[in-house]
């Protein structure tokens, strides 16, 4: 029994039932198929994580944000910039407790997304399309992410930041 | 060497009990109850502030509750209760004394003061930095002081069941190999360790750094370290938890191993892989490559994945055997229909193995995969997978054991009967709608950890799908069933330990004594009875495994196109 030693001193040379050893090998190839998957989706998939990330400082990637909603802005919405930019580099702020600037972008279009924290940790979850990412302070995410819905989305911080957390809600809009 | 009045002989089972080691398992299985009723009350707050209907908490409160929810019931009580199931693995089950008492009772000690440190820390108000305590957020530096005593604690319970193992093994308390229990016991203790050197790593440098001693911590590494220890500690779980169903399975209907050999290489595959764990906090963090994420989510090509596979044949399979060489043979599933479902300790243990298979496991490696974690990182589906691991598996196979242990260590009889017969039903039943509506709400995007989905509050407006609402309702409902089962257990627990019938014990004569649980035939390893109703369960589960999965890729395939 399993509460007491072994019956079969030599354990392990007793032979093993067909059943047991059909299961192990089917389990085996599943997860060499779960394992392959991922791999494949990186050369198939048309959605992948971003290996692209750089070190920044809370007022570099600032600066950087700035200039972009200084040049591209198109209207204020309550006290939110929004900013309609050219396909290219553009950047998203995370802060206690906003999104920062709102961007509009066109469908279609393919745009390199930088993220930055500016104080704590923060969840991007853009919904309803539902994609999450994890944003720190100090590491600069790029997402190279290619809109093909036209709407009016919502970026939900799912990290808890503080008191403030379930107010810290952004947007995006997507034009033709 | 100990004398005979160190020792009795358990008048069921035939175990030789060592009296010091039956002390230090009840203490720690009672601080764990405690800490269960304490965390589960948090719990409940929890899950009714996030039933919009009822929103009872304010926000300040229920940030503070969830962070001690995860840290009483995922910690301090899971921890403690394995404390107890180590030194009944080895004291009990090898018929030992248990190594240096007295250091055991340090660590007791340790692990106490520890988790009230940090549980003041929390209650305090200053702390509310959720159970995980990502930097920059900062905490009181009592709250990472308490964690480490606490850990410490358990580090030198660790210590203490690799020494009664050496005991035991000079003593010659046993021959031959150690039992497959507490093999998985072993497993448990050695991930354990790994553990907790990952949680000294992290968590020294950040009382430091909370005190102004250290200037800076980086998120990504605290994140990476800290989760070596955060995830790795669930497979102390799964491992002890495992252990549990042999046991029970064992003491219960008298099930053998199908294969000693079988069953001990699924639980090596968890010392070797499951530490790489870490990884799958890390899916959508900037700053680690995909080779990296890849090889480490899928614990090195899902060998640790595999020798949960491997378990979740082998013990229903042990359980059919068993049953078969009883004589019910009757169909597929005679055996099954057969089964001691009246008895709280079964019927827990099973309902915590296919709850903890179909839900937790299935959901934990489809959310784990590099590409799919994009659509469900920090949503709703990441409490929902680990309320399926951890309370319907491990949490509700502790409940189960506690039935065996009550007799067996505490010497009473359980009070209640009736009520204990249903307890592992309406917990079982609670959990698994936690389980599937958090699911539900996370694959409709509901963020984890948000006290406001309505965004009542906010400058900008945002609805939830209305069929989120309804998923979160019915979250609500079932922890209310949940809480109920745990109180249940909580009541049936103290009641028997204060005022069950005692249970006479015999004095140890020194005479050799064997166990006496009814063990079915003396099938070896291949020779066991065909065990076609596991068949088939087994092949329903890899049915509905590889489904999901591939309906995960679909759904995946949905989303903006990104790279």
């Amino acid at each position: 029994m399993a509460i007491t030693p072994p019956s079969e001193r030599i354990w392990w040379k007793e032979p093993i039932a067909r059943v047991e050893i059909v299961w192990i090998i089917v389990a085996f190839l599943w997860g060499l198929v779960m394992f392959f998957m991922m791999i494949y989706w990186h050369a198939a998939g048309e959605q992948n994580i971003s290996n692209e990330a750089y070190r920044t400082t809370p007022a570099a990637f600032a600066a950087k944000a700035q200039d972009m909603i200084d040049q591209h802005t198109v209207r204020q919405e309550d006290i939110f910039p929004v900013v309609h930019p050219p396909p290219g580099d553009i950047y998203l702020i995370a802060r206690l407790w906003q999104w920062w600037p709102i961007l509009e972008l066109e469908k279609d279009q393919t745009y390199r997304l930088h993220i930055s924290s500016m104080d704590w940790q923060h969840g991007f979850s853009l919904q309803p399309v539902n994609i999450n990412l994890q944003i720190h302070p100090g590491y600069d995410m790029v997402v190279t992410l290619t809109p093909n819905q036209v709407g009016e989305f919502s970026i939900v911080c799912n990290e808890f930041c503080g008191i403030g957390h379930h107010n810290m809600l952004g947007k995006m809009y997507v034009v033709e | 060497m100990a004398t005979n009045t160190e020792f009795r002989i358990c008048p069921t089972t035939g175990l030789r009990v060592h009296l010091p080691a039956e002390l230090l398992i009840k203490a720690n299985a009672v601080a764990a109850v405690v800490f269960l009723a304490v965390g589960g009350f948090f719990g409940l707050l929890v899950a009714l502030t996030r039933w919009p209907a009822v929103h009872v908490l304010p926000a300040d409160w229920f940030y503070l509750a969830l962070t001690a929810h995860g840290l009483d019931v995922l910690l301090v009580w899971i921890i403690f209760f394995e404390m107890a199931v180590l030194y009944f693995a080895s004291a009990v089950l090898l018929g030992s004394r248990i190594a240096t008492p007295k250091i055991a009772w340090v660590g007791f000690t340790l692990m106490l003061l520890g988790a009230l440190i940090t549980n003041v820390a929390v209650l305090q108000g200053g702390s509310t930095v959720m159970f995980t305590s990502y930097v920059p957020m900062q905490a009181h530096p009592s709250f990472y002081l308490g964690l480490i005593l606490f850990a410490v604690g358990a580090l030198i319970g660790c210590f203490v069941f690799f020494g009664t193992l050496v005991v035991a093994k000079e003593e010659k308390t046993y021959e031959g190999s150690i039992p497959l229990v507490t093999f998985g016991a072993l497993t448990a203790a050695i991930i354990a360790v790994f553990t907790i050197a990952s949680g000294a790593i992290i968590l020294i440098p950040t009382l430091l750094w909370s005190m102004g001693i250290i200037s800076h911590i980086d998120p990504l590494v605290y994140k990476t370290v800290w989760w070596a220890m955060g995830h790795s500690s669930q497979q102390i779980n799964v491992s002890a938890h495992v252990a549990v169903w042999y046991a029970i399975a064992a003491l219960v209907i008298g099930a053998k191993p199908l294969s000693e050999k079988v069953s001990r290489t699924a639980f090596l595959m968890y010392i070797l892989f499951l530490q790489l764990a870490s990884a799958h906090h890390l899916l959508v963090e900037p700053g680690l490559s995909s080779e990296w994420k890849i090889f480490n989510t899928s614990y090195a090509m899902y060998l640790a994945v595999l020798g949960s596979m491997i378990h979740g044949m082998t013990v229903p399979g042990s359980i059919e055997a068993a049953q078969r060489a009883k004589g019910f043979t009757s169909g597929l599933f005679g055996w099954l229909r057969k089964a001691p479902w009246g008895n709280p300790a079964f019927s827990g243990m099973f309902m915590s193995l296919v709850l903890f298979g179909f839900l937790g496991g299935i959901s934990g490696v489809v959310m784990g995969t590099e590409q799919i974690n994009l659509i469900m990182h920090n949503t709703l589906y990441v409490p929902g997978h680990f309320h399926a691991t951890v309370v319907a598996g491990t949490t509700l196979a502790f409940m189960a054991i506690t039935y065996l242990l009550v007799p067996l260590i505490f010497r009473r009889e359980l009070v209640m009967k009736k009520l204990a017969q249903w307890q592992p039903y309406v917990f079982a039943i609670g959990v698994a709608g936690i389980s599937l509506f958090m699911m539900g709400a996370g694959t409709l995007g509901v963020s984890r950890r948000h006290w406001d989905i309505t965004f009542a509050d906010s400058m900008l407006s945002f609805d939830y799908p209305a069929a989120a609402f309804l998923m979160m309702g019915l979250n609500g409902l079932s922890a209310i069933l949940a809480a109920l089962g745990g109180l249940m257990y909580v009541v049936i627990v103290v009641g028997s330990i204060l005022s069950g019938k005692r249970i006479e014990s015999v004095p140890d004569t020194g005479e050799k004594v064997s166990v006496t649980v009814p063990a079915v035939g003396t099938y070896g390893s291949a020779t066991h009875p065909k065990i076609p109703g596991t068949v088939v369960l087994v092949a329903i589960f890899f049915i509905a495994f590889v489904l999901y999965y591939f309906v995960n890729w679909k759904y995946l395939s949905e989303v903006w196109p990104m790279r």
